[in-house]
């Protein structure tokens, strides 16, 4: 209990006050926006997947934008700094290990790539919280999912795709 | 400030003792972390006094049976207990008959029961139905079902930049097809007490019935549907220190006995037969099946308790709270009140600059502070103001001065971690 409390530290109020990879990207290959319907919220990731040397798909830039709380925001902003450059199968295995830690699933002291995020680990003990924490990571795998003409029906629609066993 | 405002409210302010009105609350003893519970969020549900739990455990420990039924000993107190609280909740809003009260499971239920048991019969293709911007969303949405299934058109009054109706627009919205207003008594989201009666006094010069929803107006200010000559008033139980799962529908004997009744099942019948049923009388028309008796029963003594302190001394508590709390927030540079009109009970609504308001509940939770975050379940209110959504105080007459305080400083502490 009381780990909640530091959700609000600094790194987190430093995010939302100065999100990193904040706007739009040109020529983004791929694109979702995620809706928190409760409470209004909405954020929009945009990225660009490119073929590294070895043939490796990897994030060659990403940027995201919209409207959400403080926890939101800095969840997408530091989510964007974890997975810029990374291979899309990291960021794919990183996105169920924040749904994991999220929902207190994930033992921290086993390996894995949380690293920074830990500093939202203490948002399992807000349930009404953790749909806050987690939209921009349920955005990010829409948009790995996303195709052209992403349709905006439900049953269509990337952000209800599947994300593991998360 | 104290001393301020009983210069305002000389008449009151001495009598009303609310920590004794405190100690009747096991609930509010509660600490948070560590930190005294103060709960301000009693226009989503209001807590429950020690008389009202006891009256739920007597009821349940030696007065159970299923009501209208068996000739047994237990049936007929229960019956009897079920049909006094029935007469508890007619006095307490002043209908004429006891038969005019009907028990649903809330507000929302009784709105349905409206819209379906009316609604279905008496609106046609081309009607209208004139709502509000303020309503709750359960006054909006079964009236949507409604206008959908029959070709039905809804027409909204606009509001102000404080959160009052504008009334000549309202006027304005009435023509040959209107056929029925819902209104809200007090807005939820803003708190502004709507002039209900002159509005029904305009449309029934018209010949249009009115459904008032009172859900935010019965737990805090004096209500009397016959003064009102409202057609309809719904409300809840569980906002007004009684059980959840159990509210009120008022409708006048008239109205109720053309209307069709909503749910089928035992109780609401007189005879049942492959061929023909025949439906009992008002109220069992529409209490189809077995009701919540000991809900029932337990608004009945919330109603007792309500009315032994008196809905005026409520009321007027409840406004030297909204006043200094209202005083304090407007003084606070980057807090802003949603819903300024000038007769308002006591919800107030307010966003601080550059804070989400979930961050702003989360941060006030950590203090004991217990509000409500979102959009109310009043989304064209937020959207009449260009907000996603708002943090809510909303006071009972359990609260104190010293809880407004600890909001005060609440929000002030959420500023500091934000600055």
């Amino acid at each position: 209990m009381a780990d909640y409390r530091a959700l609000y530290q600094e790194v987190i109020l430093d995010h939302n006050k100065k999100p990193r990879n904040y706007g739009t990207l040109e020529n983004a290959s791929h694109h979702a926006v995620g809706h928190n319907p409760l409470c209004g919220d909405h954020i929009s990731v945009a990225l660009n997947l490119k073929l590294d040397p070895e043939r490796v798909e990897c994030i060659d830039g990403i940027a995201f934008q919209g409207e959400s709380c403080a926890i939101c925001k800095a969840s997408a902003s530091m989510m964007t700094v974890a997975v810029k450059g990374k291979s899309r199968t990291d960021a794919e295995t990183l996105i169920q290990e924040f749904l994991a830690m999220a929902t207190g699933k994930l033992d921290l002291d086993s390996p894995n790539l949380i690293g920074r995020l830990a500093v939202f680990a203490g948002v399992r003990d807000l349930p009404t919280r953790v749909k806050c924490a987690i939209l921009p990571w349920h955005t990010l795998h829409a948009a790995f999912n996303s195709v052209a003409t992403a349709s905006t029906e439900a049953a269509q629609d990337p952000m209800h795709a599947p994300i593991g066993n998360a | 400030m104290n001393a301020v405002l009983t210069a305002f409210h000389p008449r009151l302010a001495p009598a009303f003792d609310v920590e004794r009105l405190r100690a009747d609350f096991p609930i509010l003893q509660l600490k948070i972390d560590g930190k005294p519970l103060v709960y301000l969020d009693n226009a989503a549900s209001s807590q429950m006094p020690q008389a009202v739990i006891d009256r739920l455990v007597r009821y349940q420990t030696s007065e159970h049976a299923n009501i209208n039924r068996a000739v047994h000993y237990l049936s007929e107190t229960a019956t009897s207990a079920y049909e006094a609280a029935r007469r508890k909740l007619q006095h307490f809003i002043h209908a004429r008959e006891e038969r005019e009260v009907i028990f649903t499971s809330g507000t929302t239920d009784a709105i349905n029961l409206v819209m379906h048991g009316y609604g279905r019969k008496f609106i046609k293709a081309g009607d209208e139905i004139i709502l509000t911007t303020l309503e709750h969303h359960s006054n909006i949405v079964p009236w949507q079902m409604l206008a959908e299934e029959k070709g039905a058109k809804i027409r909204v009054v606009p509001i102000n930049d404080a959160g009052e109706l504008l009334i000549d627009d309202y006027e304005h919205l009435f023509n040959e097809r209107t056929r029925f207003v819902g209104v809200m008594h007090v807005s939820n989201a803003l708190g502004t007490v709507n002039p209900v009666k002159q509005m029904i006094a305009f449309a029934h010069a018209r010949g249009v019935p009115v459904l008032v929803d009172g859900a935010q107006a019965v737990p805090h200010l004096r209500v009397d549907v016959q003064d009102l000559d409202c057609d309809f008033y719904a409300f809840s139980g569980h906002k007004l220190c009684g059980p959840t799962g159990i509210g009120v529908l008022y409708g006048k004997a008239a109205l109720l006995e053309a209307m069709q009744p909503f749910k089928g099942g035992g109780d609401m019948i007189m005879s049942v037969s492959f061929e023909k049923t025949t439906y009992n009388t008002i109220p069992h028309k529409f209490e189809a099946g077995t009701p919540p008796i000991a809900a029932a029963i337990g608004l009945g003594a919330a109603v007792d308790y309500l009315s032994a302190i008196g809905m005026d001394a409520i009321a007027d508590h409840e406004h030297e709270l909204l006043s200094s709390a209202t005083e304090q927030m407007t003084r606070m540079p980057g807090v802003r009140i949603l819903g300024t009109a000038a007769n308002k009970a006591a919800v107030l609504s307010f966003t601080i600059d550059g804070v989400h308001p979930h961050d702003v509940g989360t941060l006030l939770n950590q203090e004991g502070v217990a509000v409500r975050t979102g959009h109310h379940c009043a989304q064209p209110v937020m959207q009449r103001f260009k907000v996603p959504a708002t943090s809510r105080a909303s006071f009972a007459f359990y609260n104190s001065m010293a809880e407004v305080d600890a909001l005060i400083t609440g929000i002030r502490s959420v500023q500091k971690v934000f600055a």
